[in-house]
């Protein structure tokens, strides 16, 4: 059972990345990537990863695509979606496309060649990955890179700010 | 029956291949800002992924920090994205070769 929602999962996962690079229309794109992060959070809660799987569904398929939505609905307000004609590519934009898909590939076969020794079964997780244990740990052994993370939204929201004041 | 950790590091491994992939073949910005939160979230996968098999929280509060980081860079990318198009109609990172050695 688990076995298959993680396979559809997967499956959303991956065709839903597929559409966000192809869709022509961006807004096609951003729901495209609701879903995919949908897909990821249940393969997330699949892991152990509750209180991930909560702030992947909350905070990026919520507030980050909502973010993308304002700026897709701004930019497009008025314009038809952008043309990308076929004959406008650099010679070098092949390349480099064949560069990452070979790398990747590397990457990807690199993982299939380790798989015997990923394959053992994770030791018992029956009381691993909950929220009180993730809520212990952050509060207490990684109180600092927690507190950390309020800066760099402070600098974020004063970047912002400063960037999009009006200008005399 | 656990699933093994291995099958996650798979689609973990093509997510990244096809944001990365995103990133090289379009132009329009916002695509290509998308393809980056692909990638950022394919990390995130191998990360948890890693913390279970090691049982250690530590992979999810790392997630936690990815994702902090993730939404400040949203924040700040779009709005560089906005000022750069708002004066102009095409949407083409080609076209920004003013900095251009």
């Amino acid at each position: 059972m688990a076995n298959l929602i993680a396979i559809l999962a997967a499956a959303l996962c991956l065709v839903m990345g597929v559409v966000v690079i192809s869709a022509r229309n961006p807004m096609h794109g951003v729901i495209a990537l609701v879903a995919n992060f949908l897909g990821l959070g249940v393969l997330f809660l699949l892991l152990h990863g509750e209180f991930v799987a909560l702030i992947e569904v909350i905070v990026y398929a919520g507030a980050v695509m909502v973010l993308f939505l304002f700026v897709v609905t701004l930019l497009m307000a008025g314009t038809e979606p952008p043309k990308e004609g076929a004959g406008k590519n650099l010679p070098g934009q092949l390349l480099w496309a064949i560069v990452v898909i070979g790398a990747l590939t590397a990457l990807i076969g690199f993982v299939l060649a380790v798989r015997t020794v990923l394959t053992q079964p994770p030791p018992s997780t029956q009381a691993f990955g909950s929220i009180t244990d993730f809520g212990r740990s952050l509060l207490t052994t990684y109180m600092l890179p927690f507190e950390l993370t309020a800066l760099v939204l402070l600098a974020a929201v004063i970047g912002v700010v400063f960037l999009a004041r009006e200008r005399s | 029956m656990t699933l093994p950790t291995v099958d996650f590091l798979l689609v973990s491994a093509v997510l990244f291949a096809i944001g990365a992939l995103g990133v090289v073949i379009r132009k329009n910005p916002l695509v290509m800002f998308m393809a980056i939160e692909l990638m950022w979230n394919a990390v995130n996968l191998t990360l948890v992924a890693f913390a279970r098999q090691f049982l250690a929280i530590a992979g999810h509060i790392f997630v936690f920090v990815v994702v902090v980081v993730a939404a400040a860079e949203v924040a700040i990318g779009l709005i560089v994205i906005v000022l750069v198009f708002r004066n102009r109609s095409e949407a083409d990172v080609d076209s920004l070769n003013t900095m251009k050695g």
